[in-house]
């Protein structure tokens, strides 16, 4: 899923008390689960933006509102777009792609992100969510027993480890595994070591950001 | 008497929402400013119940579980704690003072000890609320200047 973190309430309150209506806006997916942006979350936010602006004297309507998805055209159903157009600005709780597709379908409306977006990641414990994906499309993990060198190696390193791998951590911090560990004891276990021998060849980057905005088309589904 | 500072009290069924009947026959004075709202265990209470109460007009909220290790539902006390901690978090975000929120523990047969804690309550939110008027008059413009 994607994961994401509330952004300090000041913020939010910043863009929210400069208009009369505010509509909060959540998404039911990602951000439900990494509980950021999902209907509890929402009338948080909410009644945290009612509690400060009667402490501060300002005087603005806030309204909560929380669709399936904000990044699937089909969820902005009729009742949504009533609740967009009697607001003044919306205050999206989706991820970053949610905010910018609430945009998109309604062009006149003014959207602010609620959230910070980090990462793809999975619920490692509960109430800790990790990195395991940077979209880097051309996905290598096959080569190395299910870990992703790119996502949770810090230096993204195909050839690991580097000289900073010590008792199984990072040398970027302690609290972060070498990757490059999880991938040597993971291949240990499958029998594969000798697969790490293999000098793994430079990455080809033009398929991941660094090509630039990318997009996906499939001709066999398009109507 | 006065009905301000207006406090509610979320309490559980199984300790203090008894402790609170009990305080009642045991003829038990406290003030009438406190709305108890019962819940099956203040495992119940989520952040954004805590939040609405003072939304709807309360001054303080105190919530009032079991006492540790003795939850009708194991943990439900200590999920509370965890939950008040970070109501108590998103509130000083809002610029109200933390402290309107606290979390007691109050076994069913204290009674008394119920009746205690809610006075003592009243007249701590009333406390505060009292500075809040202070320090706002101290932030007048004729007044305000520079703060030692
Ligand atoms: S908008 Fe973002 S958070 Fe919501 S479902 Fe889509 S990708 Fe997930
Ligand atoms: S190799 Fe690329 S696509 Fe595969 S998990 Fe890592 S970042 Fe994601």
């Amino acid at each position: 899923m994607i994961v994401a973190e509330q952004k300090p309430l000041d913020e939010v309150y910043e863009f929210a008390k400069k208009y009369k209506k505010v509509l909060i806006m959540g998404c039911g997916t990602c951000v439900t689960v990494c509980m950021a942006g999902g209907e509890k979350e929402v009338g948080i936010v909410a009644n945290q933006l009612r509690l400060k602006a009667k402490e501060n004297g300002d005087d603005f309507v806030v309204d909560e509102h929380t669709i399936t998805r904000q990044c699937d055209k089909e969820f902005f159903d009729e009742e949504t777009a009533r609740k967009i157009k009697a607001a003044d600005a919306v205050v999206s709780m989706a991820c970053g792609v949610g905010v910018q597709y609430s945009a998109e379908v309604f062009p006149d409306m003014l959207v602010y992100p609620g959230l910070n977006t980090k990462f793809f990641g999975t619920n490692v414990e509960q109430g800790v969510w990790a990195e395991r994906c940077a979209g880097c499309g051309e996905c290598v993990v096959g080569d190395f027993g299910g870990v992703c060198p790119i996502s949770r190696c810090s230096k993204s390193i195909m050839n690991g480890p580097c000289g900073g791998s010590s008792d199984g951590t990072c040398e970027i911090n302690p609290d972060v595994d070498c990757a490059w560990q999880l991938i040597y004891d993971r291949m240990d276990k499958l029998g594969k070591l000798d697969e790490l021998e293999k000098n793994q060849p430079i990455k080809d980057w033009s398929t991941a950001r660094d090509g630039g905005p990318r997009t996906v088309k499939r001709d066999d589904v398009k109507l | 008497m006065s009905q301000e500072p207006l406090i509610i009290a979320f309490c559980c069924h199984y300790c203090a929402f008894t402790a609170a009947d009990l305080a009642g026959t045991m003829r038990q004075q406290y003030p009438t400013n406190t709305r108890i709202v019962r819940l099956p265990c203040t495992g119940k209470v989520d952040a954004n119940m805590l939040l609405q109460a003072f939304v709807d007009g309360a001054d303080g909220v105190m919530v009032a579980g079991c006492e540790e290790g003795s939850c009708h539902f194991i943990q439900g006390n200590l999920r509370a704690i965890k939950r008040v901690t970070y109501a108590k978090d998103l509130l000083a975000e809002t610029g109200i003072n933390p402290e309107r929120l606290e979390m007691y523990h109050i076994a069913a047969s204290q009674g008394p000890l119920f009746a205690k804690t809610s006075k003592e309550f009243v007249e701590k939110i009333a406390g505060l609320i009292e500075e809040d008027k202070m320090s706002l008059k101290e932030e007048t413009p004729e007044t305000s200047g520079e703060k030692t």
